[in-house]
């Protein structure tokens, strides 16, 4: 098989996924083993090893704009963001009925409130509200979240009748260690060859690698780099951006597109921020729940759902990513009524501006259906920075 | 009234000498605000939240969020936030009209909101100062986790604690804070007194619009001090009076004695239209007997009291305790509890587009309360300080049509009386 025809049978395989609203593949997986869980996680960071350790599935629940809202809208008045009617929808409506337990990050409070309406709805599944350490004092922190993660370990080993033993938490954590890898792989020859991985392809890889398990996350996505390493594309002339604002409500998929047709090559991201949270190794020596815990508090992505202990930090994060990347601009995009993306809007984009960086802003909604205000913005900045960027 | 107004007003002229003074001013949050330990220095307290729903009352928030918004602060985001940075933008001057110190040290107790670490991250920006941040754990499961507590403890001993020693030049004197949570428990038990007269009929307080101005001291700059005590006082005696003289509260446009609903409030008020908004329920003749916004500041009437023999453990517990830190399942027996204790007809929620902590989940609780107590249930949405939000019409609106479904039950109820 030629190259193009591996990746483009990996990228339909995970477009397959992605688009499929009744969490077949999670189904499947379930049917073909027996007597095995699924664990569910809401964005952003979640600790899937020890999902996995317990021997269930981790299954991302991400929303989606493709379903239609019936009984979602009822739970959310307006002005609350989009994505938790999608999740609301798919529990009400009985696809998510496969799942055991549910774990609800700290990444806000509409996502936290959400971890006591799935109490009331689903008193039979395990929910656990996972608190991040947010105190700058490292130390701290990671005692903190080691408990945490101890308490977690502990009620996802009853709810899947399994003992997580140390040598299974370091087994999950070897594998996870491998899927964030190649993911930063992956992101790494998206950077420095953007027309040989189209965001458009990346993303649905990733958004797969949310409910497929590691381990046929990994087969593909070893695959998809090995093609995409060597299966040359035309090389465009196109603005380098950095998207920004994403990392909880997904942005449809038409909009990544629209902003690559627009001109864009998309060289940093953080769509899906949760798999690639970690930003380094988790140790596997000594006790697993420390290391998992010490990765976190050491080694967190900067983002806008964890305090920023730096004063300097939010001033100097898109120009260090900006560098890091060789970007040519910023796109801030948020979701609509995002308060983590929103907050921290003003600050990133002070920064960057000072740093003379080019940035635009828009928010979308997982659901929007009408892309042709963005290419319009995201062409005219593209644009503008190859006519007038080194003036 | 006027005791407070005093108070106030010479907080905020002490807070303009403070940078003639020397006394070093701490903003802090009204969930979870450490004011014993903070006073304990000899430091003084801003509460940024107080500052924001000051100006919305004040006619000022327009202004200052306007200002925010043209700085790239989204119109999506807390107008809290947007009012708070809108006034430092414009000089710093607070509501009574004194000129703001700069903070020497933000204290960011994280309690039961997001947003709060991103406003004073925002305002670390505006202000080149540093920042302790004290984590405070959600109740999650309902209960405040053992370990949880000795996490905060531990914060407060070995980053509060230290951040405070040293912009004021003091070491921590354990004895010192024990005096003062020794006051807090002095208020705490009057306010709870006050709180809980509107069990009786007619009531003599508004639980909501009224108990706003109750919370004010303890929930702001005078947790602990002889000043808040003195305060509580007062206002114990004051509405003891008015019990016994079988009198209502005094709304806006005069006193509320025929009190013919007595409902339970969900939910933070609308600050830009308070008045009016009072007065349409006073013109219903509707007394708000129990609400959970009062609680924001602290879940007295549940129990808690400082507990100056454990005085780093209480301000723990104060902390996880306050009300937007509980779990939805808690905040719903709450509201059963209070609909129940204080034989109210009915509830209604308040939603403001402004605080996701409040009001995600809200149609919930909506649902769920009704379905356990069998009691109506009203939905009215507002905002906080932008008074862009403020439907004067619509609330109206609501809040009749919510009324005439009491009367209906009611009426139900007495038909099914009569015929059973």
């Amino acid at each position: 098989m030629s190259r193009t025809a591996i990746r483009s049978e990996v990228v339909e395989w995970a477009s397959g996924i992605y688009e499929d609203l009744e969490f077949t593949a999670v189904r499947q997986w379930l049917e073909g083993h027996p007597g095995r869980k699924a664990c569910g996680y809401l964005p952003v960071y979640a600790p899937r090893e020890v999902i996995h350790a317990a021997g269930m599935l981790p299954v991302g629940i991400h929303g989606s704009g493709n379903i239609e809202i019936i009984r979602g809208d009822a739970f959310y008045q307006s002005y609350i963001c989009h994505l938790p009617r999608s999740i609301v929808e798919f529990a009400q409506s009985g696809r998510l009925d496969m799942l055991s337990a549910v774990l609800f990050p700290s990444t806000c409070d509409v996502i936290r409130n959400l971890s006591g309406m799935w109490q009331i709805l689903f008193p039979d599944m395990y929910v656990r509200y996972l608190d991040l350490p947010q105190v700058a004092d490292p130390a701290l922190g990671a005692e903190f979240w080691r408990r945490e993660l101890e308490v977690v370990r502990r009620e996802l080993g009853r709810v899947a009748g399994v003992e997580v033993t140390d040598a299974r938490l370091r087994e999950s954590i070897a594998l996870y260690n491998e899927v964030r890898a190649i993911i930063r792989q992956l992101y790494a020859l998206r950077s420095e060859k953007p027309w040989q991985v189209p965001t458009e392809e990346l993303y649905l890889l990733m958004r797969a690698g949310e409910l497929v398990g590691p381990e046929a996350f990994l087969e593909k996505a070893r695959e998809y780099l090995t093609a995409a390493q060597s299966d040359d594309q035309r090389v465009r002339d196109r603005t380098r951006v950095i998207i920004t604002g994403s990392f909880c409500e997904q942005p449809p998929l038409g909009l990544i597109k629209t902003i690559e047709r627009a001109g864009c090559y998309i060289v940093d991201d953080d769509f899906l921020a949760g798999n690639r949270f970690l930003t380094g190794d988790v140790a596997l020596e000594g006790d697993p729940t420390t290391a998992l815990a010490e990765a976190l508090v050491r080694g967190a992505v900067k983002t806008s759902v964890l305090y920023e202990p730096d004063p300097a930090g939010k001033r100097n994060l898109m120009k260090n990513r900006v560098a890091a990347a060789r970007a040519d601009g910023v796109i801030f995009a948020a979701a609509s009524f995002c308060d983590p993306a929103l907050l921290d809007r003003p600050m990133l984009r002070d920064g960057a501006e000072k740093a003379g960086i080019p940035c635009i802003a828009f928010k979308f909604a997982e659901n929007s259906g009408q892309f042709q205000q963005f290419r319009e913005q995201a062409g005219t900045f593209s644009d503008s920075i190859k006519l007038w960027g080194d003036a | 009234m006027v005791i407070q107004k005093e108070m106030i007003a010479e907080h905020y002229e002490r807070l303009e000498r403070a940078p003639e003074t020397g006394e070093p001013v701490v903003y802090t949050f009204v969930p979870g605000n450490l004011t014993e330990l903070i006073r304990s220095f000899g430091c003084l307290p801003v509460l940024p939240e107080i500052n924001a729903l000051q100006s919305g009352m004040r006619g000022k928030s327009r202004d200052y969020i306007a200002e925010a918004e043209k700085h790239g602060h989204s119109e999506d985001v807390c107008t809290y936030v947007k009012c708070d940075i809108g006034m430092v933008l414009a000089g710093n001057i607070g509501p009574t009209g004194t000129k703001l110190p700069k903070p020497d040290l933000l204290l960011l107790s994280y309690t039961g909101c997001y947003t709060f670490m991103k406003w004073f991250e925002l305002l670390r920006e505006q202000y080149d100062c540093p920042c302790v941040f004290l984590h405070v754990p959600y109740q999650g499961d309902g209960i405040i986790e053992p370990e949880h507590r000795e996490y905060m403890v531990k914060q407060i001993k070995e980053l509060v604690i230290p951040a405070l020693e040293k912009i004021s030049g003091r070491k921590y004197d354990e004895d010192a804070l024990r005096e003062r949570l020794e006051l807090s428990v002095q208020a705490e038990d009057d306010l709870v007194w006050v709180l809980e007269s509107a069990k009786n009929t007619p009531s003599p307080i508004d639980a909501y619009f009224g108990a706003v101005y109750y919370v004010g001291p303890i929930f702001s700059a005078f947790r602990g001090t002889p000043e808040g005590v003195a305060y509580y006082k007062a206002l114990r005696r004051e509405v003891q009076q008015r019990l016994d003289a079988g009198l209502g509260p005094v709304a806006p446009a005069g006193p509320l004695n025929d009190q013919k609903y007595r409902l339970v409030v969900e939910g933070p008020p609308n600050w830009t239209h308070f008045r009016e908004f009072w007065q349409m329920f006073a013109d219903e003749g509707a007394v708000v007997v129990a609400s959970t916004y009062s609680k924001v500041g602290g879940t007295y009437d549940f129990g808690f009291r400082h507990n100056p023999a454990d005085p780093l453990g209480t301000m723990g517990d104060y902390c996880a305790g306050c009300y937007t830190n509980h779990n939805l399942t808690n905040r719903i027996d709450m509201l059963c509890q209070y609909l129940r204790d204080y034989k109210a007809d009915g509830f209604l929620i308040n939603s403001v587009k402004s605080c996701n902590s409040f009001s995600a989940g809200q149609l919930m609780i909506l649902r769920e309360v009704e379905k356990r107590t069998g009691l109506p249930g009203g939905f009215i949405e507002s905002d906080l300080v932008d008074p862009r939000y403020f439907s004067a019409a619509n609330i109206k609106n609501r809040l009749e049509s919510y009324l005439q479904m009491v009367e209906a039950r009611r009426a139900g109820g007495s038909r099914e009386a009569r015929a059973s």
